[in-house]
């Protein structure tokens, strides 16, 4: 499955990395704790977070993430968008919540690696 | 991710690369310039030798510096057919003219030959005025020459990086890269360990050691933006079969060392957790990413994380695959 699939059923506001949204999305993780997801996400995965700061990107770019879906409309510094346009991050925002758009991505047959 | 995923097909990357292209790439980088224009004034007859001699297939059309329309070989055939090539170009020419500017992205002018059928675009700058000329041709050209460069650029970096060790030779090679750490920057929080994982990359790390290292640098980082006081420095020295992380800062040192190793223990206040920071579980982290790691605290004068990491994982289970 792609991302771009998931932005498409889920609705997702495409904030940037508009350009990668064809990459292959290899799991989910969902957490607001930066060192858990630091600790447990893996390469390829699509991270769901109420975080919205620029750190956010550091770790996506980091851990080669394929997503990052905002949850419940977060306001996202102008900061956040700039960098995940440079480190190539995608960065998408619903006004979901976490646990909706979870429960949705596992519909979709996005698996935890747990 | 299930079994019965269609396998990517090949050569996304580059399909993916080429999209990204369009959007990093300025119209200005691309277009041709300077233009030939006529005036509306022109002869067809004139306009008939501009396109032959100039070996080109249309011309904007510009009076007193304005964009007043764009003539192209078809309106050119149209007057042939009539027999009227005497008639000034102001009677043949388009003058709704679509333009693009030219501080805008490759994708606009995609968009718009998409959308208007047009085959050339007239580019313009914020003041309306005509700075040059935009074909479907000069955006592929463009775009080869784009990633013919990028493609050759990293390619080299790659190839330069990952002979250091060999063409350098002493009987202890190191590479020491040093960043600044500012505290309470979260603006800037994990750009040194950013830094670090692409430095490891192009020495030609594999996969596996750059994400140990990048996760230990990464939470080393943030712990001198967190909890120091006047921040640090954090050091990644390089050697052909290991490297080691330094994270020094002058304050205001560890209290406990065996309590801040435990998981889930963190003196991180309020409005910093609520960032999602300060868990509590980043020495955690780094311990199992590290191959050894030792934490050097004294409180009221600082803190000194050393943590090495082995380049030759095969030797040792991953780290992170639990």
């Amino acid at each position: 499955m792609k991302v771009r699939e998931i932005v498409q059923a889920l609705a997702l506001e495409v904030l940037a990395g508009e350009p990668l949204l064809d990459r292959p999305v290899t799991g989910g993780y969902a957490s607001d704790l930066l060192s858990r997801v630091m600790a447990a996400a893996k390469a390829g995965n699509v991270w769901v977070t109420l975080q919205s700061h620029p750190n956010v990107v550091a770790v996506a770019s980091l851990l080669d993430l394929a997503a990052v879906i905002v949850t419940e409309g977060s306001a996202v510094e102008p900061g956040t968008v700039q960098r995940a346009q440079e480190q190539r991050v995608v960065l998408l925002r619903t006004p979901h919540d976490t646990f909706t758009v979870v429960a949705k991505l596992a519909a979709m047959g996005v698996e935890g690696s747990a | 991710m299930r079994d019965h995923e269609p396998a990517p097909r090949p050569r996304v990357s580059d399909i993916t690369k080429v999209q990204e292209l369009a959007y990093q790439l300025k119209i200005q980088q691309v277009m041709t310039s300077p233009v030939v224009t006529v005036t509306p004034e022109t002869r067809m007859a004139d306009l008939k030798e501009i396109l032959r001699t100039r070996r080109i297939s249309g011309t904007p059309v510009v009076e007193g510096g304005q964009l007043v329309g764009i003539v192209s070989i078809e309106d050119l055939i149209k007057a042939l057919e009539r027999g009227a090539l005497d008639s000034p170009v102001a009677q043949w020419m388009t003058s709704r003219v679509v333009t693009v500017r030219a501080d805008d992205s490759v994708i606009e002018a995609v968009k718009r030959f998409a959308q208007y059928r047009v085959g050339r675009l007239p580019v313009v700058d914020a003041e309306g005025r005509l700075v040059g000329i935009l074909t479907g041709g000069d955006i592929t050209r463009g775009l080869l020459a784009a990633i013919g460069l990028g493609y050759q650029e990293e390619e080299i970096h790659r190839y330069r990086a990952s002979h250091i060790f060999e063409d350098i030779e002493s009987d202890n090679t190191s590479l020491i890269l040093r960043y600044k750490v500012r505290a309470r920057d979260f603006q800037r929080g994990g750009e040194a360990s950013s830094k670090i994982r692409r430095a490891l990359t192009r020495l030609g790390g594999s996969p596996q050691v750059v994400r140990r290292a990048a996760i230990a640098a990464y939470e080393a980082e943030m712990n001198i933006i967190i909890h120091t006081t006047p921040g640090g420095e954090l050091v990644a020295e390089i050697q052909p079969h290991q490297m080691r992380i330094l994270a020094v800062d002058h304050g205001p040192g560890i209290e406990d060392v065996e309590r801040a190793m435990q998981p889930g223990y963190s003196t991180a206040p309020e409005w910093i957790r609520e960032l999602g920071f300060g868990a509590g579980m980043g020495l955690t982290n780094i311990q199992k990413c590290a191959d050894e790691m030792h934490l050097e605290s004294k409180l009221g004068v600082g803190t000194r994380l050393t943590i090495i990491i082995r380049l030759h994982p095969e030797a040792q289970t991953p780290p992170g695959s639990r």
